[in-house]
């Protein structure tokens, strides 16, 4: 029945239009200038588009960036992985193997994902100095356990969701908690372990606060390293441009190539997963 | 149904990630508290009794009053921004248009970015320069004819703290059209077809049936993005530095405690923080598990 035409809704490709050009218009000065040659680089024609392809300035950012880029990827690896596989415990634990006083713990998790971290801040750099974990350890120790609430309700969520006869059956064929947990939710939780996994990458990637109060000058991750080249006033805009879009490039791309399980992850995130 | 074995093996899985969110949530909550009742500034620690006084010498502190102020100001615009233009996304993305997933995609990118790196672009981009230095939006809005709305950008006076909600409304409005997408989807169909058989227009339809079931996403948006404002800190950096017009709690803090030393203070900013968050976020956590036992 629904063939009336609606000449009416095709006008909206206007402002859909208008609005991805604004989303875009970051990222086009981001590319554009890093593929400038140097002496295209003018602050009065940053809007144009550079006469050939160079990469006079990724290279610039690259060498100036790059310690502190595999920084990144030897502290979020970890902290994404170990985060995850506590979660999924956590989660079949308080979805499927209920102990006294579980549900009255998991709202206490729960808070600590919305926690501001100013508050827990001179605790944690004391705390990490008197027990010695210093610089990239101690970043990713952070990540793993501030990332337990979210990484928890995930899986609790996607747990709780399984019928219980699922686990009856394998009880009565004689399996064990940790049997059930192997043969038969684990194979089937790897979408989860996805949502969670980039979730937890692109959360310890992205972080500046935890990096900047516990790491230093040897081991900073991407984020202070970039603050601290935008705030430098010897190196010029366009080799910021650059580094900002290599320090982009990998949440950017598991955005583009697994969009679908972050925006799972987001939802998660608000509690409306 | 707990085989023998299986009895404390649960207790005994979970207890590490407890622990963990006991000590370094609960434990270090308690330890900023006792940090924030100190007399504590130097590098040693000193945690002498000094009752309230951190609390009180810092509502005191003009510069609070002005860290007050912005956030007030961001948040009004961030949030109001947000929700707005989230709303307006996910309806025009509801009409079952074709390429609505690319349109999707593209405005949720921002999300996957650091706040660093979209304050580093977003300085560039608002640069204030005049003249013959003009760059950035400034000098976009010149070449397009749109003079008018070229301004100040985060330098403006008291309201600078408005142009960095921008680039945060840039940042997280693709979170709230997801939020109300996904609401706007579980409406089902047949509501919105028996009230165009009943004569309503569209824009009916959205003001008097989708909005109001649409209010628990609202409310959902409001407190996410509420708490969000209120912890803002790394795209205020990224685009400004530490500048006193622009400062807000979180910025406060991190320079009182690990530029100036000033623990017992730093700590105060910490907890109130907590404090204005967790009177947002607890309700939320009860009504969130509630409404999921009902279900």
């Amino acid at each position: 029945m629904k063939t009336r035409f609606h000449i009416g809704k095709y006008w909206l490709y206007v402002p859909l239009v208008l609005m991805a050009v604004f989303y875009l218009l970051p990222l086009y000065v981001m590319i554009i200038t890093g593929f400038k040659e140097f002496s295209e680089i003018d602050l009065k024609t940053m809007w144009n588009l550079p006469h050939g392809i160079a990469f006079d300035n990724y290279i610039e950012a690259y060498s100036k960036l790059a310690p502190s880029l595999w920084n990144s990827f030897a502290m979020v690896i970890p902290a994404a992985v170990i985060s995850s596989a506590l979660g999924s415990l956590n989660g079949y634990v308080l979805a499927k193997w209920k102990f006294r006083g579980a549900d009255v713990i998991f709202p206490f998790i729960l808070f600590g994902m919305f926690i501001p971290y100013q508050s827990i801040l001179i605790p944690l750099v004391q705390f990490m100095n008197l027990v010695g974990i210093k610089g990239l350890p101690g970043l990713a120790l952070a990540h793993i356990i501030y990332g337990i609430p979210i990484t928890t309700l995930t899986f609790r969520n996607y747990y709780a969701s399984l019928p219980q006869e699922l686990l009856e059956a394998a009880k009565i064929d004689g399996a064990d908690m940790l049997g059930i947990y192997r043969h038969i939710l684990l194979p089937i939780s790897m979408p989860s372990f996805v949502v969670v996994l980039i979730w937890q990458f692109t959360s310890a990637w992205n972080d500046f606060l935890f990096a900047v109060v516990l790491t230093g000058n040897t081991d900073w991750p991407i984020t202070v390293a970039l603050n601290n080249m935008a705030g430098s006033q010897i190196i010029s805009w366009n080799v910021q441009m650059a580094g900002s879009l290599l320090a982009a490039l990998p949440t950017l791309l598991v955005y583009i190539f697994l969009g679908r399980y972050f925006l799972r992850g987001l939802l998660a995130g608000s509690l409306k997963g | 149904m707990f085989r023998d074995k299986d009895r404390f093996l649960n207790v005994l899985l979970i207890s590490p990630s407890i622990l963990a969110v006991l000590i370094f949530i609960y434990a270090f909550i308690a330890w900023s508290v006792r940090v924030s009742l100190s007399k504590w500034k130097g590098l040693s620690a000193d945690y002498t009794w000094n009752g309230l006084n951190n609390y009180f010498d810092l509502f005191a502190d003009p510069r609070f009053q002005i860290d007050i102020r912005n956030t007030l100001i961001f948040t009004g615009v961030f949030v109001l921004g947000s929700i707005l233009l989230g709303f307006i996304l996910a309806v025009m993305l509801d009409q079952g248009l074709k390429g609505e997933a690319f349109f999707r995609s593209l405005f949720l990118f921002p999300m996957a970015i650091s706040y660093i790196v979209t304050g580093v672009v977003w300085r560039w981009l608002m640069n204030p320069a005049s003249g013959t230095r003009t760059s950035g939006l400034n000098l976009l809005f010149n070449n397009i004819g749109l003079d008018f709305l070229a301004n100040q950008w985060h330098t403006t006076p008291t309201l600078g703290i408005a142009a960095i909600a921008l680039a945060a409304i840039w940042q997280m409005s693709g979170y709230t059209m997801a939020l109300y997408l996904a609401g706007l989807r579980a409406i089902p169909e047949e509501l919105k077809e028996a009230a165009r058989i009943d004569g309503a227009t569209e824009l009916q339809i959205y003001r008097h049936i989708m909005l109001p079931l649409l209010a628990p996403v609202t409310l959902s948006a409001l407190i996410i993005l509420g708490h969000m404002s209120l912890k803002v800190f790394d795209l205020i950096v990224a685009i400004a530095g530490k500048q006193l017009p622009l400062d807000v709690p979180a910025i406060y803090m991190w320079q009182i405690t690990f530029d100036g030393l000033f623990y017992g203070r730093g700590a105060a900013v910490g907890i109130l923080l907590l404090i204005s968050i967790a009177v947002l976020i607890i309700p939320y956590i009860r009504y969130t598990l509630k409404t999921e036992a009902e279900q």
